[in-house]
């Protein structure tokens, strides 16, 4: 993964990429809720923390609200009540112009993929780089070094509509991955590629968190979760969160 | 900047094709118009104040006594004695020929020596320009001395009969302004639609760029860049179109040279009025795209 001075000076360029404060959460959730218009709400009574370099899944039924869960934590969406603070600082209270710089240093894997339909798969996953301001000469390293970890290097201009279902999962995340995001947010990114393929997913996954990145999974997948050491699990039921492990007492443990 | 300046990677974060569709065709309609009606403000509003200039001191006075004798001589006294007076710059006497062949163009003689248009009892004329100043006291003085070298002889200022022509040239000079402005206005309008359609079309590329840590500035730019090239592709067209109409136009105007038709022009203010319609309009469209786009980014989360 690592390609020397260029890999270094996409970091320098990537804003706002300084870790949590010491000892700080990097994601709260304090009695969180949130609806969509007047019907009730799908997300009751949220809290829980996730702590730096920490592994977790999220699982539940479908319908059970793990992807309104994760659309507050790649900031697509702003809770009803409660209190949601990223990297220590509260969201709610955050001016709209910051809010790029948080999402920067956030990567996330959509369960649909929102590949960009005219854009190669070369420059889908270059994506990330070029908005956080990456020279073009940065570039070409790292994106090439991603394509040949997905197994895309043939078809690096290939545009997604050409591509089979797993070959776009795999473009998303390695989008999702490429600037090296503390928090990783991924759902269902399993879910349209071969067993292998999935392993090797999820491996990259496991050595993007031994690098300190926060990775955050939703899966039905239990043999996912097995697969993973120290992974932590979260489970949402009809809007509320449980905690089978113990994983996410509230209020947190703090050192 | 007029058209942002976007790196060429960046700009194909949009699709090749044209965003906006009829955009540029309904631009360079309103372009043609907006500098056509401007062009007939500005050559109105030309006529109008050389029509006002010409007219706004001029006197004729009319004697009309009937011995012909008597009137020639009232007539000669009124012109000298006019032309003493400090606040006249000219007077003249308009000539029996020159009667003549005026009336002989309505009357039918062109030559206006018909013996039955010679046996008319016309008036004496006395054309007297005024100098600039106090128009009305000067008027009341003028009348004066008429009363006193031509009892009965008719004041006439041109103002009072050729100035309502002005006025109306004048209106339309008006008229054409805010046609002008009108069409600014709906050419803002068709930006305004053009910009919220394109995000609406690119709503789900726009929703993934600000996820992924896209600022509203750099969205902004991409769709501002597009919206004014195609703006401006429009705008280069309407222009073309309407000088070619304008440069046939003073073509064909350059042979009249009588009347008021010959006062229309447009002038190196006109023109240059005309050169600047084009990129204001770059510049405006530009800015309202942004404006428009901005506002309506800032709805997104």
């Amino acid at each position: 993964m690592r390609t020397g001075s260029a890999r270094a000076r996409v970091a320098d360029v990537m804003t706002d990429a300084r870790p949590p404060r010491a000892g700080g959460a990097m994601v709260e959730f304090d009695n969180v809720g949130l609806r969509y218009g007047p019907d009730g709400e799908v997300l009751r009574d949220i809290s829980f923390n996730l702590q730096p370099g920490s592994f977790y899944f999220l699982t539940g039924a479908s319908g059970a609200g793990k992807t309104s869960l994760l659309r507050m934590l790649y900031l697509a969406q702003r809770p009803s009540r409660g209190i949601v603070r990223l990297f220590g600082e509260d969201l709610g209270a955050m001016p709209r112009h910051r809010l790029p710089g948080f999402r920067r240093r956030i990567g996330v894997v959509f369960q649909d993929f929102r590949l960009i339909p005219h854009l190669s798969a070369r420059d889908n996953i270059a994506l990330p780089l070029r908005i956080a301001g990456v020279g073009e000469e940065d570039l070409a390293g790292p994106v090439g070094e991603m394509l040949s970890w997905i197994g895309l290097d043939a078809r690096a201009e290939a545009r997604p509509a050409t591509l089979s279902g797993g070959e776009q999962q795999r473009v998303a995340i390695a989008r999702a991955v490429i600037a090296r995001p503390q928090l990783l947010v991924a759902d269902e990114p399993t879910g349209n590629v071969d067993p292998d393929m999935a392993m090797r997913l999820l491996g990259l996954f496991e050595a993007l968190n031994r690098l300190g990145t926060t990775v955050i999974v939703a899966t039905h997948d239990i043999h996912l979760i097995s697969r993973i050491d120290n992974a932590q699990m979260m489970r949402l039921e009809k809007g509320r969160l449980s905690d089978p492990t113990g994983a996410l007492r509230y209020p947190p443990n703090r050192a | 900047m007029i058209i942002p300046r976007v790196p060429v990677q960046h700009r194909r974060l949009l699709p090749d094709r044209r965003l906006s569709g009829p955009t540029p065709w309904v631009i360079a309609i309103l372009m043609m118009l907006t500098l056509l009606a401007a062009a007939a403000g500005v050559g109105l509003a030309r006529s109008a104040n050389a029509i006002g200039d010409a007219i706004a001191g001029r006197i004729t006075v009319q004697i009309v006594t009937a011995n012909p004798v008597t009137r020639a001589e009232q007539a000669a006294a009124l012109r000298r004695e006019a032309a003493a007076q400090p606040y006249v710059r000219v007077a003249r006497n308009v000539e029996q020929n020159e009667l003549l062949a005026t009336l002989g163009q309505w009357l039918g003689s062109a030559d206006g020596d018909d013996p039955v248009l010679k046996s008319l009892p016309l008036p004496a004329l006395v054309d007297i320009d005024l100098v600039g100043g106090d128009r009305a006291g000067q008027l009341a003085r003028l009348d004066a001395l008429v009363d006193q070298v031509a009892p009965g002889a008719r004041v006439i200022p041109h103002a009072e009969w050729l100035g309502p022509v002005a006025q109306l040239i004048r209106s339309l000079a008006w008229v054409a302004g805010g046609l002008v402005l009108l069409m600014i206005l709906a050419s803002g309008a068709v930006v305004i639609m053009t910009a919220r359609a394109a995000l609406g079309t690119h709503y789900a590329t726009i929703e993934m760029l600000h996820l992924i840590g896209a600022t509203d500035r750099q969205i902004a730019r991409l769709f501002q860049r597009r919206i004014a090239i195609d703006t401006a592709y429009g705008i280069a067209l309407g222009t073309a179109v309407a000088a070619a109409i304008l440069l046939l136009i003073g073509w064909q105007w350059s042979d009249v040279t009588a009347g008021l038709a010959a006062t229309a022009s447009l002038g190196p203010g006109g023109w240059a009025l005309l050169l600047a319609l084009p990129l204001l309009a770059i510049a405006l469209a530009a800015l309202t795209a942004r404006q428009t786009l901005l506002a309506a980014l800032k709805k997104i989360l």
